[in-house]
C-alpha cells in the first residue's frame, strides 16, 4: 500500500481529527450554500423598531443594532473567513515552499541572503505591519486582504521547507538517484517534492485557523474588508456595546468563529500526526 | 590479471584527494591514491571506518557535496577519459550508465515513496530515450535477473513491503539497469545477516559473468576479499597502504596494518584463544601523524616511521607497501 494511503487511513482512524475535518465540511456547505437562502445580510428593514431585536422565527438568531438579521450576516461572514483563512494560508505555503526549495537547493550565498532576510521578515511584528498598511489603504478589496496576510505568513513555512530540502539532499535515496545520473530537476520532482509536502500541507493547515483569528481581529478593528460587508470580526465589533442587552450579536460570529477554528484546528493536528507517525505525541 | 596489465586499464585513479573544509580545519579524508581496476576485474579495496573508502566511491563518481571538493592534480580516467575534466551533463550521463555504485544500507538507499519498479524504470530513462512502457517492462526483466520472484506484481511494491535481502536485489538492479561497466559496490552486505550476504554476493558473481562488468568491492570484511578478488588494495587513514594480488596478500602482508586487519578475522584452521584487535583508532583525518600514519598504532614503529613518511614500496610479486620495513625487514619484531 502506498505511504500516501497509509497516511489516509491512520488520519481515517483518528477520531477528532475526522470529526474536525466534517466540521470543516459542513461549514464550507454552509458558507457555499446558506446565503442563498438566507435573508439580504445588508437590508436594514426597520432600524428604529426592529434593532436589537431576540431571535424569532423571522430572524432566527436576532437582528443587530442596525435591524439587520444576524444569521443572513455569519453566513455571510463565513464566506468571508474561509475565503480569506483558505486562499490566504495556500498562497502563504505556495510562497514559503518556493522561497524554501530554492534556499535549500541553489549555493550558499543565496541560502544566506533568503534566510537572513527571513529572519528578519519574522522579527517584525505582523499585525502592526497589516495594521500599517490597511490604515493607509482604505477600503482594500477581499483579493487585497488575501495577499497581504500570505505575504506576510510565508516565513515559518519556508525555513521548515529548506530544512526538509537540506536533509533530504543527504539522505541515501537522493544521492543514489544522483548517483544513477538522474538529471536534477527529475530528483526534485520525483524524490524531494513528495516529501517535503508532508511538512507542507500540516504547515498550510495549521496556518488556516491562525489567519481566520487574524483576519476576524482586523476586521474588529475595522480594517480590511470593510462594512457594510459582513465578517465575524466587524459584526462582533458590531455586538460590543450591546453585549449585555442583546448578546445574540457578538455571540453568533463569536461561537462560529471558536467552531471553526476549532475544527480546522483539529483537523490539521490529524493531518500531522498521519503524515508523520514519528513526531506524534 | 591477465587483461588487465596489458590492456589500458577500465578505471585508472591517480592522485585522488578529498578535502573537507570544516570548524576543525581541512580535512583530508582521502589522501592522493592510485588504483586501476581492469575490464572485468574484481578488486577489493579495504580499510575500517573512517579510513576514506566510502568517500572515494562517491569521489569517483563526482559526487561529494561542499564542503567537500576533490583536489586539484587529482585524476580519474574511465577508458582514457578524465571524468574529473566533464561538464555537469556528460558525468551524468556516466553515472549509472558505465558506472554505477550500490549503497550500504538498502532502506535507505530507495525513495519509500515510489513502487520499486518505478524506481528502475527511473534510472534506465535517464540514460536512454525509452517510453514509459519499455522502461517498466526492462525494470520487471531487470528485478526476475536479480533473482526476485513474481517479479510483475513486486514491481509495484513499495520499499517498506521487502526484506532487506530484497531490497538489497532492487538495489543491484537499479544499479546494473544500464548494464554498466564498473560497478562501485560500497559495502553491498554489511546491513545483512550472514545467509543473506552469501546470496547476495553469489548473485553479483553471476550478474557480473554474464555482463562482463569490473566490480570495485569496497568493503571492511576480509572473508568477502579473499574468496571474490583478484587483487586488493588496503585503506588506512586516506592513503592506500597495501596493494597486492589476493592470495599473496592474504599469504604475506607486509605492512603492518594489513596484518592487524588479518590478525583480527577469525579462523577455522588455527587455535587461538582470543583475536588480536589493533590497538588505538584511525586519528582524525584533519590531523594525521607525522611520518608514517599508522606509527602511533604499529608494534614495530621506530625513529624513522615518526619522522619520514614511506612511499609505497615495491615487495616483489606486484606487492607495494607503505612501510619501511619492506627496506629494512630487520626491523620486523617477533
Amino acid at each position: 500500500m502506498s505511504p500516501w494511503r497509509l497516511a489516509a487511513r491512520r488520519f481515517a482512524r483518528n477520531r477528532p481529527a475526522v470529526r474536525g475535518a466534517a466540521l470543516v465540511a459542513l461549514l464550507a456547505l454552509a458558507a457555499l450554500v446558506g446565503p442563498l437562502f438566507a435573508a439580504d445580510p445588508l437590508a436594514q428593514p426597520d432600524p428604529v423598531r426592529l434593532q436589537d431585536r431576540p431571535p424569532s422565527a423571522d430572524h432566527l438568531m436576532g437582528t443587530d443594532p442596525f435591524s439587520r438579521d444576524v444569521l443572513s450576516r455569519t453566513l455571510h461572514g463565513a464566506r468571508v473567513s474561509l475565503v480569506v483563512g483558505v486562499g490566504a494560508a495556500l498562497l502563504a505555503v505556495t510562497l514559503g515552499a518556493g522561497v524554501g526549495l530554492v534556499a535549500g537547493l541553489a549555493g550558499r550565498r543565496t541560502d544566506q541572503l533568503l534566510m537572513r532576510g527571513v529572519d528578519v521578515a519574522l522579527a517584525l511584528p505582523r499585525i502592526l505591519l497589516l495594521l500599517a498598511v490597511f490604515a493607509v489603504w482604505d477600503n482594500a478589496p477581499a483579493a487585497a486582504v488575501v495577499g497581504l496576510i500570505a505575504a506576510t505568513g510565508w516565513f515559518q513555512t519556508s525555513r521548515i521547507v529548506r530544512a526538509a530540502v537540506l536533509s533530504l539532499r543527504e539522505a541515501d535515496f537522493v544521492v543514489a538517484a544522483r548517483a544513477l545520473g538522474e538529471p536534477g530537476w527529475g530528483i526534485v520532482r520525483r524524490h524531494l517534492l513528495p516529501h517535503v509536502a508532508a511538512p507542507v500541507i500540516v504547515s498550510a493547515s495549521l496556518d488556516v485557523g491562525n489567519i481566520i483569528l487574524l483576519e476576524a481581529g482586523l476586521s474588529y478593528l475595522g480594517l480590511g474588508v470593510r462594512p457594510p460587508t459582513p465578517t465575524w470580526g466587524n459584526m462582533i465589533m458590531d455586538g460590543k456595546d450591546v453585549l449585555l442587552s442583546a448578546p445574540w450579536v457578538a455571540l453568533a460570529p463569536g461561537l462560529a468563529l471558536v467552531v471553526t477554528v476549532v475544527a480546522f484546528n483539529l483537523a490539521a493536528d490529524g493531518l500531522r500526526d498521519a503524515l508523520d507517525p514519528r513526531a506524534a505525541a | 590479471m591477465s587483461g588487465a596489465a596489458t590492456r589500458a586499464p577500465l578505471l585508472a585513479v591517480r592522485d585522488l584527494a578529498v578535502r573537507f573544509t570544516g570548524p576543525d580545519g581541512v580535512a583530508r579524508a582521502v589522501d592522493g591514491i592510485d588504483l586501476t581496476v581492469g575490464e572485468g576485474e574484481t578488486v577489493g579495496l579495504v580499510g575500517e571506518s573512517g579510513c576514506g573508502k566510502s568517500v572515494t566511491a562517491l569521489a569517483l563518481l563526482r559526487l561529494v557535496e561542499p564542503p567537500g571538493h576533490i583536489a586539484h592534480g587529482s585524476s580519474v580516467r574511465l577508458e582514457g577519459r578524465d571524468l574529473l575534466a566533464l561538464g555537469a551533463k556528460e558525468i551524468r550521463a556516466v553515472r549509472g550508465n558505465h558506472v554505477a555504485l550500490v549503497f550500504q544500507d538498502p532502506l535507505s538507499a530507495l525513495n519509500p515513496v515510489l513502487r520499486i519498479g518505478a524506481q528502475i524504470a527511473e534510472a534506465i530513462r535517464a540514460h536512454e530515450a525509452v517510453t514509459r512502457g519499455t522502461a517498466h517492462w526492462r525494470a520487471v526483466e531487470m528485478l526476475a535477473a536479480v533473482g526476485i520472484p513474481d517479479a510483475e506484481r513486486r514491481a509495484r511494491a513499495y520499499p517498506h513491503q521487502l526484506s532487506g535481502g530484497m531490497r538489497q536485489r532492487v538495489l543491484l538492479a537499479m544499479a546494473l539497469a544500464c548494464r554498466p561497466q564498473l560497478l562501485l559496490a560500497d559495502e553491498p552486505t554489511t546491513a545483512l545477516d550472514v545467509t543473506i550476504q552469501a546470496e547476495i554476493l553469489e548473485l553479483l558473481d553471476g550478474l557480473q559473468q554474464k555482463l562482463g562488468m569490473a566490480v570495485l568491492l569496497i568493503t571492511h570484511n576480509l572473508g568477502i576479499v579473499a574468496e571474490r578478488t583478484r587483487r586488493v588494495y588496503v585503506m588506512y587513514a586516506g592513503q592506500i597502504v597495501e596493494e597486492a594480488p589476493t592470495p599473496r596478500l592474504f599469504a604475506q602482508p607486509s605492512h603492518p596494518y594489513t596484518e592487524g586487519l588479518l590478525a583480527a578475522v577469525p579462523r577455522l584452521d588455527e587455535r587461538r584463544t582470543r583475536l588480536r584487535a589493533i590497538p588505538g583508532q584511525v586519528p582524525p583525518a584533519t590531523a594525521w601523524p607525522p611520518g608514517c600514519r599508522f606509527h602511533p598504532r604499529c608494534p614495530h614503529a621506530w625513529e624513522r616511521c615518526r619522522v619520514e613518511e614511506p612511499p609505497l614500496l615495491d615487495a616483489g610479486a606486484g606487492q607495494r607497501a607503505r612501510c619501511w620495513l619492506v627496506q629494512e625487514p630487520a626491523r620486523r619484531k617477533k
